[in-house]
């Protein structure tokens, strides 16, 4: 016994044979419900260790994992913020898809509605290059039929006509632009004036005297049938406001369809009259058939230019 | 085997016995067959304690505590193994252990070649041993075990008149100084 005290030699021994002989007793004996004694012993002695540990060994993960692995994380977080931003191109493509259905939806059932007039769908894929004229161009030209001066319309209303058609391709001046005109009719009260365009985003109503007092703001505005492009009450746009001039009231007029959204047309290939699910030409208007006579033959106003 | 010699601590003087070879073990196996062999046929012989006796003489008389307590712990352990199946091993190894520790260190301080004295001690050393079997039982099995009871002291006392002769005898197997 090396580095003990000779005098304590025998105290330990003592110590060591008792502590011996108590393992000894403690492997032999069995407790009802826990066990050997000495596997009594053995987790009770090493369970806080292995408590503590297992306690340490989380916090220490914890703290890693919150504090030091961040590496991990900002790569992981920027991997995550570029796929958030593909998913959300990815849902404005899908929500803009679903948007096109929406609109393809509802001219395949314009063009349903109409499936004796002959038509022909074409969409948009150009504008003009300038700011000082409103034109667009279409995908479908000669090849489909399409000629000069045929009218362009929407689900919605009138858009504008063909000016130069191509082989497959059409130019179209919208009714927004300066040179633009429409034959057209007050709804309610069937008087005809022609609508013309001003290069900005409202049209206006041109024609109407300072005494006449059956015009007023809201009221709808469909097409004449007079100009040969059109046929007759198609929506071309809503009353916005009304200012007294020189000799004419100066009339503005809100498109029915949306000009600065287009991305899918209609070209008529025809006069036929159409039936249009508009507010501006259900509840009032005579059927179009039953309106294109009256109409043209108390108004015969033309676009001021085709 | 040494001839006995004398401790010179101070003034005392008391004497290290060897015994004659082989008297130690010879000694302490008789008393295990006899504690093993003797309730069959005397049932009122459970009383003693031999194993416990031998202890204590050879642990006053060697008055080394290792080789006590070593003596203690072989002698306990026998008789654990040759106990019923109530009995674990270690229960009175752990107890003759410390009476051989125990025996040996007071017997290198004091004179135990007196009758009396070696009755007393043995009586004490009885009810040391009794206590740690309690202890043991208690602590280490759950078994109720009483510290003390008449039976035990009367037990005591048988054991320790007994040792008084067992030891004379006992002396016989000393080498002569």
């Amino acid at each position: 016994m090396v580095g003990i005290p000779s005098r304590h030699r025998s105290l330990f021994l003592l110590g060591g044979v008792v502590l011996l002989q108590v393992l000894l007793l403690a492997v032999q004996i069995k407790r009802d419900s826990q066990g050997r004694l000495i596997r009594v012993w053995t987790v009770g002695a090493v369970s806080p260790f292995e408590r503590a540990g297992a306690h340490g060994v989380s916090h220490i993960r914890d703290t890693w994992n919150h504090y030091f692995a961040l590496q991990n994380t900002s790569r992981e977080n920027e991997q995550l913020k570029r796929e958030n931003g593909a998913l959300k191109l990815e849902i404005t493509q899908l929500q803009s898809k679903a948007s096109e259905a929406d609109r393809l939806a509802s001219l395949l059932k314009f063009r349903q509605t109409n499936v004796d007039v002959p038509m022909v769908a074409a969409r948009v894929i150009g504008g003009s290059a300038d700011s000082a004229s409103q034109t667009i161009y279409l995908d479908r030209g000669e090849r489909d039929g399409i000629r000069r001066n045929m009218g362009v319309i929407t689900p919605d209303g009138v858009v504008g006509k063909v000016i130069e058609s191509y082989k497959d391709t059409a130019q179209v001046l919208l009714l927004t632009d300066k040179d633009s005109g429409v034959g057209a009719m007050l709804l309610d009260s069937r008087v005809q004036k022609p609508v013309g365009g001003t290069g900005e985003s409202l049209l206006i109503m041109k024609y109407i005297s300072n005494e006449d007092t059956s015009v007023n703001p809201g009221d709808r505005i469909v097409t004449s049938g007079m100009d040969r492009i059109f046929p007759p009450d198609l929506p071309v746009g809503t009353i916005a406001d009304i200012k007294p001039g020189n000799t004419f009231k100066q009339i503005r007029v809100r498109p029915a369809a949306s000009l600065e959204r287009l991305e899918e047309v209609f070209v008529l290939l025809t006069m036929k009259p159409l039936e249009l699910k508009h507010d501006a030409a259900a509840p009032n208007s005579a059927t179009p058939a039953a309106a294109s006579p009256s109409a043209a033959a108390t108004n015969p106003a033309l676009p001021e230019k085709p | 085997m040494n001839d006995a010699f004398e401790i010179r601590g101070g003034e005392l003087h008391i004497e290290v016995h060897k015994f004659r070879a082989g008297a130690i073990i010879l000694a302490s196996a008789f008393a295990l067959v006899l504690q093993a062999f003797l309730p069959i046929y005397f049932p009122k012989a459970a009383i003693l304690d031999l194993p416990l006796l031998i202890t204590i003489y050879f642990g006053l008389s060697r008055r080394n505590p290792s080789t006590g307590l070593l003596l203690g712990m072989a002698i306990g352990i026998f008789q654990d193994s040759l106990s019923g199946p109530t009995v674990p091993l270690g229960l009175y190894g752990i107890a003759k252990t410390v009476i051989g520790y125990l025996a040996s260190s007071i017997g290198a301080r004091l004179d135990t070649e007196h009758p009396a004295a070696r009755f007393a001690l043995t009586a004490a050393f009885f009810g040391v041993h009794q206590g740690l079997i309690a202890l043991t039982r208690r602590l280490l099995l759950s078994q109720p075990e009483p510290w003390f009871t008449v039976h035990l002291g009367v037990a005591a006392l048988v054991n320790a008149v007994v040792a008084v002769f067992l030891f004379m005898l006992l002396d016989r197997l000393r080498k002569p100084s």
